[in-house]
């Protein structure tokens, strides 16, 4: 049997060791030319030293930057071949079940093991990252050519970041998620504290590390607990009514729940603890947002999906109407301040904001219908707003700004990259035709299934995403020409290739999503079971869940 | 009346010494002593090389023997009481010894590193700084190689301190391992007033805490009429020895371990005891302060490990609320001024404090897991503050080539010495405790010990304590990558072959520990199926008492 996702996960880090294990011609001479320029330095003065060093380093660099650029191109594809290969031999027959499993064992003291498995969810968001990460290499190919390293670390730290996105929906094993959860801020926080954009990257980049490193703390205790209770760390050992973790007591599941919650939502960014996202998608290279908001912040969902619903569904019933309440609040909240914006990065982060609101609601809404469409509007707000990340990003590498003001009439000159522009933001306010549509629609369906008032609050975030969608485009492609945009280049073909695959996705996912829902739906009927059967001990127990609707509903009104 | 009291018959034979165990702490000790007698019988010229040949050689056979010894401890017994029962010899201690072994080990290499003909230490330390004598003594190229004796005698101190089975073998093992540091704390090259500071400072309050230490084992010896550990805490199960009928002793008792205790957490730096720490780490020469963070703190925790576990391992419901406060006063507190600081070898000594703490709340777990956890913590703790501090002596000023503390004129060390930079940045990321290192593991293991104890809220302190701590490790890492210098930047010297191999080592123990742990802690540490006490892994017994019967 071969061992796909080890492979999967694999494939990437030794691109990584490799791309920075490059013979570089300036690196080599650099230790003699670094202690050279010191001496000079402290004999004649810095202003020899300095000038000699970037000219080495330029001339050096050149060569092995490219090499590591396609090295990187190569080994993310690679990835994306063997990723492929594996979903071509997933048995949608059996997408409830984990398949592909492996497990070793890894630290036996505490019942850790290398546990990997995947579900239908969490090969749809691996197959998602796969697909992304080429992309995005592809897109960044010249971002970086003014550092003296040609952008070299930033591509390791691409492949690393990859190895492990998969590693981290791969885990079936509580600690191996966690350490791939915590491990994984690492590289994006060098991705942006120093590969960014702009002054501000440094804040930015330890306000993401805080937050992040914050909420996965607070996991960690429950991460403990759940092993001290459930006597394993193995997913598969954890679920289900005969494990150990059922057993315990409704407040203490809560208290755990409310530990891997609490990760979930900031990774996810939901409100109130969303805002680290802004500025770090702000300060960040459009590639890194793409990685940041389109797969990163999925790991928030599908976490709470794969571990608080199914880990404690005792505890469920609990906080549905809460988080149903901070969903909405992230939808409205995230919508109207992404009509505020002036900057289209921070502009398409709030955006994110928002959708992580249709996807929460989704998932808490413990309907079919509902954390279908969210597992699916995981996959399509990746493609989606990944594929409008990468659109600013062409702009931003052509004007130098990411500023609305700063653009206008675009369309006149580059008709084919406004035109793409408008396909990737109708498909993020989900246009019926498009991929996001039918996730959202579904999300409707379920939420309106559990509580018509939270869908109908909902809806309107569907109004404002036009609003903030087409008044973007508005403001930047159309009306008169701004001075210095005249002579902007169209689309590259490097850049049409980096782009044309997502808006293929975001068609064919949108006008036939049925592949994907087939392996979507059974992994996620597994999650109801588990949801509702809570829901329905909830509904015996007493009318709390309608007292509470009946709450919200006189807010609503 | 005097109470009669099961005193041992004084005989003519002289106890039974079990050599063999024992013969660790004597290679140590003899090499020390030559290693006086050397200086003053070899010539100037030739006596550092003999010195540090000689060091290593002592460390490295007493590695050699506490491997071997291994072997030789009953199969099914945790260990054995050697000298008396004066001394333990269990596989808890010559974990302990082991570790601090290969750590001062490693921290010799640091100590012995030399520049330009010029080691860390004062050319001479009796002359008065700043003096024609002084600048006479520098251009003669003077040397202090009595610093190898002395960390010799200092290794030995922390050798026995953790091994203890008295108190009173554990006050001269206190002492043995504190008076060597007080002096290598005030010979300091550059910045010689500080250092001596730093000397008097660390002396005055250390000999404080000493008296402490032996203030509250005279009270035990009150309550249980014996500094052997065996017999106190069969004294404790029991309520007191015999003249404490009807369990009056207990305030003999408490006040004991009061004071006991503040002698240990004074020693591990623990708040509100933790006031030396950051003067002292940063006034001793940087050699020195590695010595001290590794080898000083294992030791230490060794002997609270030991003492809370073992004598006073029955009446855990009096001392642990006490551990309780002071391991949320370590966590917070130092995390706290800690965000504060900015000299970086101020900083490494409050993330001491900070490391402290969270070996504590192993401590107040009180079980098998907890000793292991804490054993794991300190172990991984040490070689990657070794690193860190070994990083630290490489970062100079542009004139004088003095360490540059200040941690704001850091700013670029990321572009100028990557390799440098990037080590120091996983020693830190370590110390936050990011997975993929041995600090993660570390802290999942104290932590869940913790939690399996029932100690659930001292862990949430812990973690909230770490997200605080994780603000001024990253900050580093921000200053070191992300700001470019203005005006003139740090140099980095070159590494020796020493420095940089303690680079390599730390780089290697932290990633190995991280990502295989299980080796260690399979195999070295005690697990909780000998038992869930601690005492089930830990020998009390004077159990070869052949002379005293």
């Amino acid at each position: 049997m071969i061992p796909w996702l080890t492979i999967a996960i694999a494939l990437p880090a030794v691109g990584a060791a490799l791309v920075w294990a490059l013979p570089r011609t300036a690196a080599k001479a650099s230790p003699a030319g670094a202690a050279q320029a010191a001496e000079a330095s402290a004999s004649t003065g810095g202003a020899t030293a300095t000038a000699v060093r970037p000219a080495a380093t330029a001339t050096g660099a050149g060569g092995s930057a490219e090499t590591a650029k396609r090295l990187t191109l190569g080994f993310s594809l690679a990835t994306l071949l063997v990723v492929a290969a594996m979903a071509l031999r997933f048995d949608t027959s059996q997408a409830a079940g984990l398949q592909f499993e492996e497990v070793h064992p890894w630290i036996e003291r505490f019942g850790v093991n290398y546990a990997v498995g995947v579900d239908g969810i969490a090969l749809v968001l691996i197959l998602m990252s796969a697909v992304l990460v080429p992309l995005v290499v592809l897109a960044a190919w010249n971002e970086h050519e003014d550092r003296p390293d040609g952008g070299r670390g930033y591509f390791a730290l691409i492949l690393v970041l990859e190895a492990m996105m998969i590693g981290v929906f791969a885990a079936t094993d509580v600690f191996l998620f966690y350490v791939f959860f915590e491990a994984m801020l690492i590289p994006v926080y060098f991705m942006i504290g120093r590969y960014g954009r702009g002054d501000d990257r440094t804040r930015a980049a330890v306000k993401f590390l805080l937050y992040s490193l914050a909420g996965g703390l607070v996991m960690l205790v429950s991460v403990i607990g759940v092993y001290v209770i459930g006597g394993s760390f193995l997913w598969t050992d954890l679920v289900g009514e005969g494990s150990a973790l059922a057993a315990v007591d409704p407040a203490t599941a809560r208290w755990l729940f409310l530990g891997f919650f609490i990760a979930f939502a900031i990774k996810a960014p939901m409100w109130p603890v969303h805002t680290w996202l802004p500025s770090a998608a702000g300060a960040s290279r459009p590639g890194t947002a793409v990685l940041l908001v389109g797969v990163l912040d999925k790991v928030g969902t599908y976490g709470m999906l794969r571990y608080c619903l199914e880990l404690f569904p005792a505890a469920v019933s609990w906080f549905v109407w809460p988080v149903v309440a901070l969903s909405l609040v992230s939808i409205i909240y995230g919508a109207i301040l992404a009509i505020g914006q002036n900057d289209m990065m921070r502009l398409v982060a709030y955006t994110s904001v928002s959708h992580f609101g249709f996807i929460t609601l989704g998932i808490f809404a413990l309907t079919a219908q509902g954390q279908a469409g969210a597992a699916l509007y995981m996959v399509n707000h990746g493609f989606a707003t990944g594929a409008l990340f990468l659109v600013v990003g062409f702009l931003v590498a052509r004007r130098g700004s990411s500023l609305i003001s700063d653009y206008g009439g675009v369309q006149k000159v580059a008709p084919k990259l406004a035109g793409v522009f408008l396909v990737t933001g109708l498909a993020g306010l989900a246009l019926p035709g498009l991929a996001p549509f039918v996730s959202e629609f579904l999300v409707f369906v379920g939420a309106y299934a559990f509580h018509p008032v939270p869908a109908v609050i909902a809806a309107v975030g569907v109004v404002l995403a036009a609003l903030y969608i087409l008044w973007m485009y508005q403001r930047t492609m159309n009306g008169p020409t701004k001075e210095g945009l005249t002579g902007l280049r169209d689309l590259s073909a490097r850049e049409t290739w980096a782009v044309a695959p997502l808006l293929a996705l975001i068609l064919v996912l949108g006008v036939y999503p049925q592949p994907a829902l087939d392996v979507i739906n059974p992994a996620v009927e597994r999650t109801v079971g588990i949801g509702s059967g809570a829901a329905d001990t909830a509904a015996a127990g007493g009318s709390e869940g309608a007292a509470g609707a009946q709450e919200e509903e006189g807010d609503a009104e | 009346m005097i109470p009669h009291m099961d005193l041992p018959v004084i005989t003519e034979t002289p106890p039974d010494l079990d050599w063999w165990l024992l013969a660790p702490l004597i290679t140590v000790f003899a090499a020390g002593v030559l290693g006086v007698l050397f200086e003053a019988f070899v010539p100037k010229g030739r006596r550092r090389g003999l010195q540090i040949g000689l060091a290593v050689l002592a460390l490295l056979a007493a590695f050699v023997l506490l491997v071997l010894q291994v072997g030789s401890l009953p199969a099914d017994e945790a260990g054995v009481t050697v000298a008396a029962g004066v001394l333990a010899v269990d596989r808890t201690v010559i974990f302990f010894q082991g570790t601090i072994t290969v750590l001062a080990l490693v921290s010799l290499l640091l100590i012995s590193e030399r520049r330009d003909g010029r080691d860390a230490f004062a050319a001479q330390a009796a002359t008065v700084p700043g003096s024609e004598e002084e600048r006479a003594h520098i251009l003669a190229g003077s040397q202090h190689t009595e610093v190898y004796p002395l960390v010799l005698f200092a290794v030995l101190g922390m050798l026995m301190f953790p091994a203890s089975n008295d108190f009173l073998t554990m006050f001269i093992a206190l002492e043995v391992m504190s008076l060597p540091l007080y002096l290598l704390c005030g010979l300091a090259r550059r910045r010689r007033l500080f250092s001596q500071e730093a000397a008097v400072k660390y002396f005055l309050l250390g000999a404080f805490s000493s008296a402490f230490f032996l203030f509250g084992a005279a009270m035990v010896y009150g309550y249980a009429g014996s500094v052997n550990f065996g017999e106190i805490r069969a004294a404790v199960d029991a309520g007191g020895a015999r003249i404490f009928e009807g369990g009056n002793g207990e305030p003999l008792l408490l006040m004991g371990i009061g004071l006991v205790a503040i002698g240990l957490l004074f020693k591990v730096g623990a708040v509100p005891f933790h006031n030396w720490k950051p003067d002292v780490y940063q006034g001793a020469p940087t050699p020195i302060t590695a010595l001290m963070a590794s080898c000083t703190l294992v030791a230490a925790f060794g002997a609270l490990l030991r003492v809370f576990f073992v004598p006073f391992g029955g009446s855990a419901e009096s001392w642990q609320p006490m551990l309780w406060v002071v391991a949320v006063l370590t966590m917070v507190v130092a995390a706290v001024i800690a965000v504060t600081q900015r000299d970086v070898k101020r900083l490494l000594a409050y993330s001491s404090v900070v490391h402290a703490g969270f070996v504590l709340t192993a401590v107040v777990a009180g079980s098998t897991d907890g000793l292991a956890g804490a054993m794991f913590y300190l172990a991984a703790y040490g070689f990657t503050t070794l690193g860190a501090f070994a990083v630290v002596t490489l970062v100079r000023t542009r004139d004088g080539g003095q360490e540059l503390g200040d941690l704001d004129r850091w700013a670029g060390l990321g572009r100028r010495s990557p390799a440098l930079a990037g080590a120091l940045a996983l020693f830190l990321l370590a110390f936050a405790g990011i997975p993929l290192t041995s600090g993660f593991i570390g802290k999942f293991a104290v932590f869940e010990a913790a939690v399996a104890a029932g100690a659930t809220p001292l862990v949430v302190v812990g973690v909230l304590s770490s997200a605080v701590t994780a603000f001024f490790y990253v900050r580093i890492i921000v200053v070191m990558f992300f700001r470019d210098s203005e005006g003139e930047g740090p140099t980095v010297v070159r590494a020796g072959a020493a420095t940089g191999g303690v680079i390599v080592v730390g780089v290697a123990a932290t990633l190995l520990l991280g990502l295989y742990p299980g080796p260690v802690l399979d195999n070295l540490l005690p697990s909780s199926e000998t038992g869930p006490e601690p005492v089930a892994v830990m020998v009390d017994q004077a159990s070869t008492q052949t002379g005293t019967e």
